[in-house]
């Protein structure tokens, strides 16, 4: 067997673009998860945002606009389900599947007449010299805008989680919203903020394929990756910077997958294709198996409705 | 001394029930004053108004010459009065430092706020960990936090709901410490308790509360367990008598009871031992939260333990879950009534088909008789009188007493050898009350064996035949309820077992 095409700095940059959208979604939800809202529209949003960013894009021919209008996209969609669950109190699950289902149906509309279409390309961001070094040039000068924004993004939200008094205000609504409540925070309003937050990375991840990853619309393109975004947040126990090595994890499995099926190995490429999700699924047991851990990690209102009775 | 607080003729009324009626008395500066009475003697109702999250309907009050009428608890702080509840309002995954944060509306930085938060614990003698996680702390370290919560926003009063019922021992010590320290600095305390001892102990003065009333005032100093205990429950304490207690052989029997609680906040059980017998009412008194829910889980079969541990007429039932229980005649009330006794949005005939299936027939063969269940339910509603338009209404829709008697009826009416009842009278109406008692009673009069887990002491002096205390997972000696004295009851909820009648002996 061949395995010197499999060159490992190669195989490291294809990682970190497979992983990107993961990564955007991902941190969205966990900032969502951890007000205490569980929005599982993640991938609806997604969608939302691919094809938004599409359409801004090639009709401004610009890809950083296309990236504006995923985000705005994603954050407007999200807003249907903060609406309907923060103040109609509507179940959070079903209105986050809804939201899915919603999402690919509505983003089918928009884009019929943008199937085939090439977006403009999304630049790279090279840094005279430095991009030229072996190795190191290349795993870390030669990634697009997005990538590095989707690392300064997860610090960001670290920042905001654990040095400011918003971000602990945020926290203490996921943990006892009957508490936050009595300590005269308003739920509600915090909550959506978070989610609008949420559908916005859900957006930007949901552009990144539509404009860079594969670059074109095609429908329900986005694939699952929103359901492993969701997934990526539990095994990251709702730390940011474990989202960061789950989402490469994961990228980098995909990644593997692919290149083996390419030597043409004799394993059927629909094992190799399950191997990501089986792996997920595997280590999402082995995080939950510790159960008093796990529930000290998870935030403990997540998923519950609040209504505030007096 | 000069007064810090007056209170005037505070009147607060709920539907149905006159909370607080005209009650006036004084807090001097400095001084720790108790504020006594049985549960619903109206106590959290009066605090809550002094703490702003209850409006008085009328009267007045008087806050350092000043009138106070705080809107909100955030108007009380501002005024110098805070208040630590029963309940802690504390986010567990969150560090100390970061809960007093939240609950401050000046807070100061980081690292300043963990500075004060060291210092204050410290000087009042109660240490603290700013960046410890609350999760990882014991109820009484929370109570702390609470505590230094309140005190770095300098109180004038300080008001503790309770604040013994969930500490150790040694902790009550420490406790008492701190709260004699900021009385020395001038810091008045309210401090509403029913445990005799601990006001004996601590207080400078009493305002003892009866059906939302005044009814005395004293020097604890001065006063005896006994004789508080007869001010706040009103006359003489009504120890009955039991006309005839011949009980019968040995219905159920726990030996060894252990269980470790895997809930975070849960009550351990530790080597609980009684004997029940046909015809006999045991009374299992202590405060709230001593292992009272665990051990009504134990008997009911919702947790299941070592098969020898419970023995029913002989048989070893440990491991059984509640309906293989049920067909052998152990039945249970719990406590909550909305989601544990009942499902709140089925309606009753529903609910009464829930425990009552097997023993009343509802099912044979798996398909529910409707007929046969809506006169079940039927039943239960006329010969417990519970107000109802129907049995098709919700469980949710009744009040809490129509719900409770509901709840005992449908237990009692299966005619169990065993029940079980977790606070059977709790927010239930005199009448209703002593109904519910009387069918109790009778239950066991024709031969049945029960349990009544209750924190109302007079309600287990009335009914029970013998009687044991829960003390943090502990079951005190079992002993004949006639003769026993509130002394005695007082010293076996503080932790000693044994009772007196053998230390004395």
């Amino acid at each position: 067997m061949d395995f010197s095409s499999l060159s490992p700095v190669a195989m490291i940059v294809l990682l970190i673009g497979a992983a990107t959208p993961i990564l955007l979604a991902a941190i969205g939800e966990l900032v969502v998860e951890k007000s205490g809202v569980l929005n599982l529209g993640v991938e609806g949003m997604m969608i939302i945002g691919a094809v938004c960013g599409f359409i801004v894009a090639v009709n401004t021919d610009s890809p950083m606009l296309g990236l504006v209008g995923a985000a705005v996209g994603g954050a407007i969609v999200s807003m249907v389900f903060a609406f309907l669950t923060q103040y109609l109190l509507s179940n959070q699950v079903a209105t986050g599947l809804a939201l899915t289902l919603f999402g690919l149906g509505m983003a089918a509309l928009m884009g019929r007449s943008y199937n085939g279409i090439r977006p403009p390309r999304m630049p790279r961001l090279e840094v005279e010299g430095l991009t030229d070094l072996p190795v190191v040039g290349r795993l870390f000068f030669s990634h697009d805008p997005v990538i590095y924004g989707s690392l300064v993004l997860v610090f960001a939200v670290w920042y905001f989680l654990n040095r400011t008094r918003s971000g602990l205000v945020l926290r203490a609504c996921g943990e006892n919203h009957e508490a936050a409540h009595s300590l005269g925070y308003n739920v509600q309003l915090i909550r959506f903020g978070a989610i609008m937050f949420g559908g916005a990375c859900a957006g930007l991840g949901g552009a990144y394929v539509s404009l860079v990853r594969v670059p074109q619309w095609t429908e329900g393109m986005t694939a699952g990756v929103g359901w492993i975004a969701l997934a990526i947040v539990v095994f990251a126990a709702w730390k940011p910077w474990r989202v960061i090595l789950g989402a490469y994890m994961f990228g980098g499995i995909t990644i593997l997958q692919l290149s083996l099926q390419a030597l043409g190995i004799s394993i059927s490429g629909a094992y190799l294709s399950m191997t990501p999700y089986i792996v997920t699924i595997v280590v999402l047991v082995i995080m939950s198996a510790d159960r008093k851990k796990a529930s000290i990690n998870a935030p403990a209102c997540l998923g519950k409705s609040f209504h505030a009775s007096h | 001394m000069s007064t810090l607080l007056e209170i005037n003729g505070l009147s607060k009324s709920y539907p149905g029930v006159k909370a607080n009626d005209d009650i006036s008395f004084a807090i001097q500066e400095g001084e720790i004053h108790a504020l006594l009475g049985e549960n619903g003697a109206g106590k959290s109702t009066l605090v809550k108004m002094i703490y702003g999250l209850v409006k008085p309907d009328e009267g007045t009050m008087v806050l350092n010459g000043a009138a106070y009428t705080p809107a909100k608890p955030h108007a009380a702080r501002a005024s110098g009065v805070s208040m630590v509840f029963q309940h802690f309002s504390l986010f567990e995954a969150l560090t100390v430092a970061e809960n007093i944060t939240l609950g401050m509306d000046d807070a100061p930085n980081r690292k300043e706020l963990s500075a004060k938060i060291r210092s204050v614990s410290q000087d009042y003698g109660l240490p603290l960990d700013p960046d410890r996680l609350i999760g990882d702390m014991s109820v009484g370290e929370r109570q702390r936090v609470e505590i230094i919560r309140c005190l770095l926003q300098n109180p004038r009063l300080l008001i503790m709901d309770e604040p013994t019922s969930v500490l150790t021992p040694q902790e009550v010590d420490t406790l008492f410490g701190t709260l004699r320290k900021l009385s020395a600095d001038g810091v008045a305390i309210l401090y509403i308790s029913h445990k005799l001892d601990e006001i004996l102990a601590l207080c400078d003065h009493a305002t003892i509360l009866r059906m939302g009333k005044v009814v005395d005032t004293c020097t604890p100093k001065e006063e005896t367990a006994k004789s508080l205990a007869e001010m706040m429950i009103g006359g003489e304490l009504e120890i009955h008598a039991q006309t005839e207690f011949n009980p019968g052989a040995d219905a159920l029997v726990v030996k060894g009871l252990t269980l470790m609680s895997d809930d975070a906040f849960g009550t351990s059980l530790k080597n609980v031992n009684f004997t029940l017998r046909k015809g006999e009412v045991l009374g299992i008194g202590g405060v709230a939260g001593n292992g009272q829910d665990e051990i009504l889980a134990v008997l009911s079969g919702e947790e299941k333990v070592e098969a020898e541990m419970v023995r029913l007429n002989g048989e070893a039932v440990g491991q059984m879950g509640p309906n293989e229980r049920r067909v052998k005649g152990l039945l249970s009330a719990p406590e909550e009534r909305l989601g544990h006794a009942a499902a709140p949005a089925m309606s009753l005939s529903k609910n009464a088909f829930l425990t009552g299936r097997i023993r009343k027939k509802l099912a044979p063969g798996g398909v529910m008789k409707s007929r046969r269940t809506n006169r079940f339910a039927r039943e239960i509603i006329e010969k417990f009188d519970v107000r109802t338009p129907g049995i098709h209404v919700a469980a949710k829709a009744l009040s809490g007493g129509n719900l409770q008697k509901f709840v005992i009826g449908r237990e009692v009416l299966q005619s169990p050898q065993v029940l079980v009842v977790n606070q059977p009278t709790w927010g239930v109406d005199a009448a209703a009350a002593a109904s519910i008692r009387q069918a109790l009673r009778q239950l066991a009069a024709d031969g049945a064996a029960v349990i009544v887990i209750s924190q109302d002491l007079d309600e287990l002096m009335e009914m029970s035949d013998t009687f044991a205390v829960l003390s943090e997972g502990r079951l005190s000696k079992q002993q004949p309820s006639e003769g026993l004295t509130i002394e005695e009851i007082g010293l076996m909820m503080g932790g000693d077992l044994e009772g007196t009648h053998h230390a004395e002996a």
